[in-house]
């Protein structure tokens, strides 16, 4: 595999996040490939999250640096990454919960637009928008909902709102922070295939801690502990890998799900 | 996923479309229920009496948008009220300006005002945006009473001409006056209804609802904060710059911090977060503080239990409540 003319959408050098007197990150080297599913593992406390933060720029890292694209992101606003293609998800289903089911996919197809100022307009200029966002709609099983307040949706639909939400932006990578947390063996499974499927032309990196999910998802696996990288490589070759089996079992969380 | 896929589209799309007509519909019917009402008014009820209560509705509304729609809590909006007022009611006295440059002028400030003051307090949220609002609104306070030059100090800007709309048509009628400011009234109404449901509309309630996850969407959140504060000020200002010639009066009243929790009430009574809710509380509060005037202080107290009830009994205001009960957005 090295050595092969290797594409790298995403690489961060030496990134490092110190809270006060604590480092949850430390000298992170992180490359994900362009077109592979890359998971983000490790137990609880390994800065999985806050390395997802310091990739989505909702955080900014005390060190180092992280390009994309061959562009230097480390001090961009998190706004101005979305619309360079780097999409996240949250970890906490975010959605709007006041809109509809239609009009939270909508909102970011809606981004199409460029900037939305026009006050004066009124919204059925984005009624243009509503065949496609009713699709992603459908496609993520949510059509019977549509016309429902996002908030009123259970947890496991609110996640696949999201994603909706995420895809309608057709972003080059997404990122999503834990996407089957809290969520029903049934759910799992519309995800996972819903993710296996939108992963044809894009690059995703998740944070996840359902192992059998990044088993049968991950082209690659970093495995983080304590904010560092611990091992590195695909599923077969991370598990096996002795200090990634005591960094779980050391953790007390063992092979969750 | 196959079933996913297998799921009946049309029959979801037909369901979205035909609510969304029907709340059409319904907001038609209210919005000329209430041009109706507003135009056989003055035959019935005490002509300055309904362009009070239009003035206040009116300032009530530009909140509503800032804080129902916007998600940002204002504590110091009596500033662009107040501040237009005095604009407004020194250009119609001081430079002879018609009726409607003055009232433009006011709002034009106001609108200014709020585009520094906004720009100062989008940079923090929550309890902190309120704070600076409220901090910004004082100083506002202080400079009226200190420029007694310009705002006419513990007098206030008294004796304001009415004036001749166009410089042609006399307003000193109250008749004249009333429809100018039902106009006013209605357009603001109808400007602030297409604002909330604008694309723009749009932005600011998912920024309202979840912001970070609107910034995750690309879209640059503070720029639509500072927009709609803006928008919001300047409306507050149309409101404050009508009322100085309705009342051809512009005081301290109309700056102090008592009129911003004024306007919170009115909106909280009415209905936060809903298109007509702010007349509403508007009416009733307005209605209380002329038809209790005999009670004097007692005004106060009698606001302060009607508060408690409202925010102990519906929470959602008395257009909240009915918007729940009829299952439709009002």
């Amino acid at each position: 595999m090295r050595g092969m003319s290797e594409d790298i959408i995403l690489s961060t050098s030496g990134l490092t996040k110190e809270f006060a007197g604590f480092t949850a990150v430390n000298g992170v080297d992180l490359k994900v490939r362009r077109g592979s599913i890359h998971a983000l593992i490790g137990p609880n406390g390994a800065g999985k999250t806050t390395c997802f933060n310091l990739l989505t720029k909702f955080l900014a890292p005390t060190k180092g640096s992280i390009v994309y694209n061959g562009q230097d992101i480390t001090r961009q606003k998190p706004a101005e990454i979305a619309r360079l293609g780097l999409v996240r998800s949250f970890q906490i289903s975010a959605v709007f919960p006041q809109l509809s089911v239609m009009k939270n996919v909508r909102i970011a197809l809606q981004r199409k637009r460029g900037d939305s100022f026009d006050f004066w307009r009124s919204e059925d200029v984005l009624k243009s928008l509503d065949a496609e966002a009713l699709r992603l709609v459908e496609a993520v099983g949510l059509s019977t909902f549509a016309d429902l307040p996002a908030g009123e949706l259970s947890y496991g639909r609110k996640r696949a709102l999201e994603i909706a939400t995420t895809l309608a932006l057709d972003p080059e990578m997404l990122l999503l922070d834990e996407p089957m947390a809290g969520m029903g063996r049934e759910d799992v499974e519309r995800i996972e295939a819903l993710i296996r499927k939108v992963s044809a032309n894009r690059t995703i990196l998740m944070v996840e801690h359902n192992l059998s999910v990044v088993a049968s998802l991950s082209d690659r696996i970093t495995v983080l502990a304590r904010g560092q990288v611990l091992a590195e490589g695909d599923y077969a070759t991370v598990s096996k890998d002795p200090r990634v089996v005591e960094a779980y079992i050391g953790s007390g969380v063992g092979h969750a799900h | 996923m196959a079933d996913a896929l297998s799921a009946d589209v049309p029959a979801g799309g037909l369901a979205v479309t035909e609510t969304t007509k029907g709340t059409e519909r319904l907001h038609r019917a209210i919005f000329i229920g209430l041009a109706v009402l507003v135009a056989v008014a003055p035959f019935v009820a005490y002509p300055v009496f309904v362009m009070k209560v239009m003035c206040f509705a009116l300032f009530a509304l530009a909140f509503n948008l800032l804080l129902g729609y916007g998600g940002l809590l204002s504590f110091g909006h009596a500033a662009y009220f107040g501040m237009a007022s005095y604009v407004s009611a020194y250009t119609a006295k001081n430079w002879g300006l018609t009726p409607e440059l003055a009232i433009l002028s006011g709002t034009l400030i106001a609108g200014l005002l709020g585009a520094v003051f906004g720009s100062l307090a989008i940079r923090r949220q929550g309890i902190y945006f309120a704070m600076i609002t409220l901090a910004l609104a004082q100083m506002v306070f202080f400079f009226s009473l200190q420029t007694p030059r310009f705002t006419g100090g513990e007098d206030g800007i008294q004796s304001v001409p009415r004036g001749k709309l166009f410089g042609l048509i006399s307003l000193a009628d109250d008749k004249a006056l009333y429809y100018v400011v039902a106009v006013i009234f209605m357009a603001g109404l109808l400007l602030i209804y297409r604002i909330i449901h604008s694309p723009f509309g749009q932005v600011c309630k998912a920024i309202r609802d979840n912001e970070p996850r609107a910034i995750s969407l690309g879209y640059r959140a503070n720029r639509y904060k500072l927009a709609v504060f803006v928008l919001s000020a300047a409306l507050a200002g149309l409101a404050g710059s009508t009322k100085a010639i309705v009342f051809q009066l512009a005081s301290l009243t109309d700056v102090h911090w008592s009129m911003s929790g004024e306007v919170v009430l009115m909106t909280l009574v009415g209905g936060l977060g809903t298109v007509f809710g702010p007349i509403v509380g508007a009416l009733v509060i307005v209605s209380m503080q002329n038809y209790l005037a005999s009670l004097g202080a007692w005004v106060t107290v009698v606001q302060g239990v009607i508060f408690v009830i409202c925010v102990m009994l519906f929470r959602e205001g008395i257009v909240g409540v009915i918007s729940r009960a009829i299952k439709r957005p009002l």
